[in-house]
């Protein structure tokens, strides 16, 4: 079972992303569970949400401590959400930030920077990043790959901001292959 | 066919295919996103002949159910925590007018303090209500039991509610297997009522029963309940028979053969224990097994009788306790189990949201406990804020 931990704020998509995720997984045949942690359903609060993909049928309910993947949407809430806690040594920690974090995580975990709100702003328009991030998350981790994403993102979306945020994932995508 | 769905949707369209002719509820965490989901399904068409009605609270939501399924059509609504309490006094009402209304509750905690998130204290609040009453385990069985609901409410004449973990399932995407119309069609027959409320023959219901009747026409609610128990096992059998996949029935038994202690539980925390269980017996040899209650009303005593004499020990695992007394359903577990020598623990775990993990459980499984436990309870938070009395204050 591979379990992934996404952590930003209300109005970034995060429980979006986490449902895109577990449909990209679904796509491939696998099983996949995403749930969100509600807390306040205000924009700009620190959310949570989580994904698990697995061969298996899931039927762990509790909420993912040891996250084989965290993809932080927003690096403001690392410190406050204790993003980083738990997660599995070897695992992946995927960054929305344009420049690179010193992160002592970086011996133990791999982690990646990639400027996903810019991404986001530039392609679509709009500074939602969680698209982007699932490109990067492709490339990066080949948990999933990048057709899946771009099915799901059809899935959510419709019309130009299918389009649109279809596009943003494809530059994270070729961009986050290029750089590991 | 199989879906990627969040649990309320894959209930929308699971509640659609069952055909219901009204629709109507009231807004509230965690339940919206299923009545949400029906009103696109009735907006769009694809939900066709079947009035959505807004109404203006949960206590129009039950009435305008009563009403309709009164006047002799298939009719839905959900609610959650408060929101029952709010329509509880109708709630008695639809099960002793014989009503088949079909209502999802979205588990959540009761406040105060106020809470979203999910326990069973709600369910707990309405299990003397006289309505059948049953719990899923994942958004596959939520999504079964709603189909079998309506057939086991309409074979008994009783309201039943599905319990659903508010959240935990309603808002989780998971693999669901959707049938056909086709399918559900022939599962499911059109609802006729042999008797309902029409202009053109007169009658009136919900006469006031005095005191020399009354008792009776209490039994024969009861004495309906307990037919239940057969018509939710059939229904559950025919359903496997034509969808290939066993959801429902009275309970469920898990590894339970030669177990020395089984976990009895309700609902998505089922998940959770079993993974334990799995776990737990990789090292301890076979010795746990878990026993789901699926159908809570009617509480199957016999079967659950039957299944746990053979055990060492149970512990009840529930999400809901009674202030002042403790465990609820771990109480009726050791009735049914009265005269058998079997100890039975009480856990009370979840209460308004709080995290149940597999190492919380394993804990808690492995070591013999008193009575009664609070799973994760913050001891140091309760002596804080406790103030034993004093001599002075008792007068």
């Amino acid at each position: 079972m591979f379990q992934i931990r996404i952590h930003g704020r209300g109005g970034q998509g995060v429980v979006t992303a986490a449902e895109m995720l577990s449909i990209s997984a679904f796509l491939e045949g696998k099983h996949a569970q995403a749930f969100p942690s509600f807390g306040s359903e205000r924009m700009g609060a620190p959310v949570v949400a989580f994904c698990r993909i697995s061969e298996k049928e899931i039927r762990l309910r509790e909420p993912i401590l040891c996250p084989d993947a965290v993809i932080i949407q927003d690096r403001t809430v690392i410190e406050s959400a204790h993003a980083f806690e738990g997660v599995n040594n070897n695992g992946f920690a995927l960054i929305n930030s344009p420049s690179d974090l010193q992160c002592d995580l970086a011996k133990t975990i791999n982690v990646k920077c990639i400027g996903a709100t810019e991404i986001a702003l530039e392609q679509v328009g709009r500074p939602i990043p969680n698209a982007v991030l699932l490109g990067s998350f492709a490339a990066f981790t080949k948990i999933i790959t990048i057709d899946s994403v771009i099915k799901a993102i059809n899935t959510k979306f419709v019309g130009s901001i299918a389009e649109k945020n279809i596009k943003a994932a494809q530059v994270a995508y070729e961009q986050t292959l290029g750089e590991i | 066919m199989l879906y990627q769905l969040e649990g309320s949707q894959a209930l929308a369209r699971a509640i659609a295919l069952c055909r219901p002719k009204v629709v109507c509820a009231y807004p509230i965490t965690p339940q919206t996103h299923i009545v949400e989901g029906l009103g696109e399904l009735v907006h769009s068409g694809q939900l066709q002949d079947c009035e959505y009605l807004n109404v203006e609270s949960e206590m129009g939501a039950i009435s305008v159910a009563i009403g309709s399924q009164a006047a002799g059509v298939r009719s839905y609504t959900a609610t959650s925590s408060q929101g029952l309490l709010y329509m509880m006094e109708a709630v008695y009402n639809a099960s002793g007018l014989e009503l088949p209304i079909v209502m999802t509750l979205g588990n959540r905690a009761i406040g105060s303090p106020i809470n979203i998130w999910n326990d069973h204290a709600d369910a707990m609040s309405a299990r003397d209500a006289g309505w059948l009453m049953m719990f899923a385990e994942s958004n596959q069985e939520a999504v079964d039991l709603h189909i079998q609901a309506f057939k086991i409410a309409e074979t008994v004449k009783c309201p039943i509610m599905i319990c659903v973990d508010g959240f935990i399932l309603t808002h989780a995407y998971e693999q669901v297997d959707i049938p056909e119309q086709g399918e559900v069609d022939e599962f499911l027959p059109e609802y006729s009522p042999h008797i309902f409320m029409d202009p053109k023959r007169p009658l009136a219901i919900g006469a006031m029963v005095s005191p020399t009747d009354f008792m009776e026409v209490r039994y024969l609610s009861h004495l309906r309940q307990k037919n239940a128990l057969k018509v939710i096992d059939q229904v559950s059998l025919e359903f496997s028979a034509k969808f290939k996949r066993n959801s429902g029935g009275l309970i469920r038994q898990y590894n339970v053969e030669n177990a020395e202690t089984v976990i009895v539980a309700m609902g998505s925390v089922l998940g959770t224990i079993k993974d334990t269980v799995d776990e737990l017996n990789m090292t301890k040899d076979g010795q746990f097994g878990v026993l789901s209650i699926i159908s809570y009303r009617p509480f199957p005593k016999q079967e659950i009788r039957d299944i746990l004499k053979g055990a060492k020990r149970v512990i009840v695992l529930e999400k809901a306790f009674a202030l002042g007394r403790g465990g609820i359903l771990a109480e009726e577990v050791e009735m049914a189990l009265k005269g058998e020598n079997v100890g039975v623990s009480s856990v009370i775990a979840g209460l308004g949201g709080k995290i149940i993990t597999k190492e919380m459980l394993k804990e808690c499984f492995l070591n013999p406990m008193e009575n009664e436990c609070f799973l994760g309870l913050n001891q140091e938070v309760v002596n804080r804020e406790y103030r034993p009395l004093v001599n002075n204050d008792v007068q």
